[in-house]
């Protein structure tokens, strides 16, 4: 097998760079949301539960066409976080936008799951000795839920090293800018010749699914030794 | 000094409690669903009463009619749960030191060496919770309620998870706390032997409403008569001053004013008072002086009750002196004898069915 082209590692290093930076943008919305969903009883939550768990279940493009209308230069939101300098269309930035988005329920799911878990007589018990909601939440509640926290950061990661169908319907498909692996390993199955070159950029998924996947069980088996079962 | 005055609805629950007490433990005593641990919640603030007030030393922490709850983080009460709640990421030191963590400077009055030292948990500070024992995980959850230097400490059934022995570890501790730390308990239990042992004041509760309350020396007894329980759980608490000690036969002389109780073992210092429980199975009834028997141990008394209900019956006695014991005997025996009330009878109680380690010293 070819050495990768430049072209190839550009989308490697971009898809790496919009996954990293989507996971760890919606990593402290995620943890809100996720501790909020499992703890708090609020109006609306059912609503909120909803909307955060639509691009699940939504195709793909409707969620990108839906960030096109919010966030496209004459977006709704767009044209005025436009002014502020912050432009998502067309942009790895906007790349970043929808592969969080996508990843976002994925990543809530799992970390709701985890605070559900945590027995609330111990968060309960911090209180009685003195420490605040904010402590508590720092000191007990935070910590107890690293695994899941971990299980989805993961998650949301390889959703949006993956994630097509809303990336290309809101940012196209720019070499460079926008061209992530998918969209590549895409266009090179369009055009004539271009076989050995998806295989290529297939296997190097392929490979980066894995690491990951295997670096989250390690860390989340250290985690869960650290907490070992206290019964 | 503790008020409580409580009313809360949980479903097709209410509950409604008051009571106060200023001498050292107060023991919430009743069955599961009774409303202890509901009582508990609410004066730790885990739970928002429908109305009522909770105070401690004057210091309002609960009060519906003028809008006062105070938030749990602010109410410097330790609380000790059924099973202990440790934190698991959390090393033992880091255990002990949370609540220590939080308490203002100028309300740290517990000393981290003294409660070490009292609970003898020196050796275990660098280990996690998950490898600790039961009873070792239960005296650092102690440790870690007294060094946030609480106002009060609830323990809601802090040995119901432990074995008998872990439980006679730890009774005495409890003790100490009370006498040593000189912090007020409010201590939850189903186990009379436990209240009768460490309790000044005991509540005893009854789906959500209090049903006696008093000095567990007059609680106890009157309360199981009429309930119309298992014979085996009525029981008598009785206050005894400790005598002499027969070091040959490693027996203590405990002395009432109608009469000697033998004890297995010891009981603190001569001249101390202590209180033990005389279950009424445990108690033989004889119309004259007993004479040519291996009871040793033998109380005087007048009759002031018998209550039948079918082949037994129950003989309220009451004590030379002061006290009031129960005793379960057959109907027939009872008629045998001819016992009526107002008749002098003699209570013969087995020192071996005495348990020492039951035998808690009241505050001297």
């Amino acid at each position: 097998m070819s050495e990768l082209s430049p072209d190839e590692w550009t989308a490697i290093w971009l898809s790496l760079r919009i996954a990293v930076v989507a996971t760890l943008a919606s990593l402290p919305l995620g943890i809100f949301a996720a501790y909020a969903l499992a703890r708090w009883h609020f109006p609306g939550k059912m609503l909120v539960d909803g909307l955060i768990h639509l691009p699940l279940v939504l195709p793909p493009v409707v969620t990108g066409y839906v960030l096109l209308i919010a966030f496209g230069r004459r977006g709704i939101f767009g044209s005025y976080l436009a002014d502020l300098g912050i432009v998502f269309s067309f942009r790895w930035t906007g790349a970043a936008l929808a592969c969080g988005v996508m990843g976002f329920p994925l990543m809530v799911r799992a970390m709701q799951l985890s605070f559900e878990s945590i027995d609330r007589r111990l968060e309960q018990a911090a209180g009685t000795l003195g420490a605040g909601p904010l402590w508590t939440f720092a000191l007990i509640s935070l910590p107890l839920a690293l695994p899941g926290i971990v299980v989805g950061a993961i998650l949301c990661f390889a959703k949006a090293l993956g994630e097509f169908g809303a990336t290309i319907t809101f940012v196209s498909n720019i070499p460079g800018q926008t061209q992530t692996i998918s969209a590549a390993i895409y266009t090179y199955t369009q055009v004539p010749g271009g076989d050995a070159n998806a295989l290529r950029l297939t296997l190097v998924s392929i490979a980066i699914a894995l690491t990951a996947l295997i670096a989250s069980e390690i860390v989340q088996r250290r985690a869960k030794r650290r907490l070992a079962s206290f019964e | 000094m503790i008020e409580v005055e409580i009313a809360h609805r949980a479903g097709a629950f209410r509950l409604e409690v008051a009571f106060e007490n200023d001498l050292g433990i107060t023991a919430l005593f009743g069955r599961s669903g009774s409303g202890k641990s509901m009582t508990i919640g609410i004066i730790a603030g885990l739970i928002r009463p429908d109305r009522g007030r909770v105070a401690i030393d004057g210091d309002v922490l609960v009060d519906s009619s003028a809008g006062i709850f105070r938030p749990k983080h602010k109410r410097r009460i330790g609380l000790v749960f059924q099973d202990s709640h440790l934190f698991p990421h959390l090393s033992v030191q880091q255990n002990l030191l949370f609540g220590h963590w939080f308490a203002p400077h100028r309300v740290r009055a517990v000393a981290f060496d003294q409660v070490i030292e009292t609970l003898g948990i020196g050796h275990l500070l660098g280990r996690r919770p998950a490898s600790l024992s039961g009873g070792e995980r239960q005296r650092v959850a102690i440790g870690r309620a007294l060094l946030s230097s609480p106002k009060l400490l609830l323990f809601d059934e802090p040995f119901a998870a432990l074995d008998a022995q872990r439980k006679l570890e730890i009774l005495p501790l409890i003790e100490r706390l009370r006498d040593e730390f000189k912090i007020p308990i409010v201590y939850v239990s189903h186990a009379v032997e436990e209240v009768a042992r460490l309790a000044g004041c005991v509540v005893v509760l009854e789906n959500g409403h209090v049903k006696a309350i008093g000095d567990p020396v007059d609680v106890f007894g009157p309360a199981a008569i009429q309930t119309g329980e298992s014979r085996f759980s009525r029981s008598s608490v009785l206050s005894m001053q400790v005598g002499g000690e027969d070091q040959a036969y490693g027996l203590t002389e405990l002395q009432h004013p109608a009469g000697i109780v033998w004890l297995a073992g010891q009981a603190g210092p001569s001249g101390g008072k202590v209180r033990i429980l005389v279950k009424a199975t445990d108690v033989t009834l004889s119309a004259g002086r007993p004479q040519n028997l291996s009871v040793r141990s033998v109380l005087t008394g007048k009759i002031a009750a018998v209550e039948t209900e079918g082949p037994l019956a129950a003989v309220e006695i009451t004590l030379d002196g002061e006290g009031r014991l129960y005793a379960m005997a057959t109907r027939r025996a009872v008629d045998d004898l001819g016992l009526r009330v107002g008749d002098l009878v003699f209570a013969l109680v087995k020192t071996v069915a005495l348990d020492e380690h039951a035998v808690g010293m009241t505050r001297p």
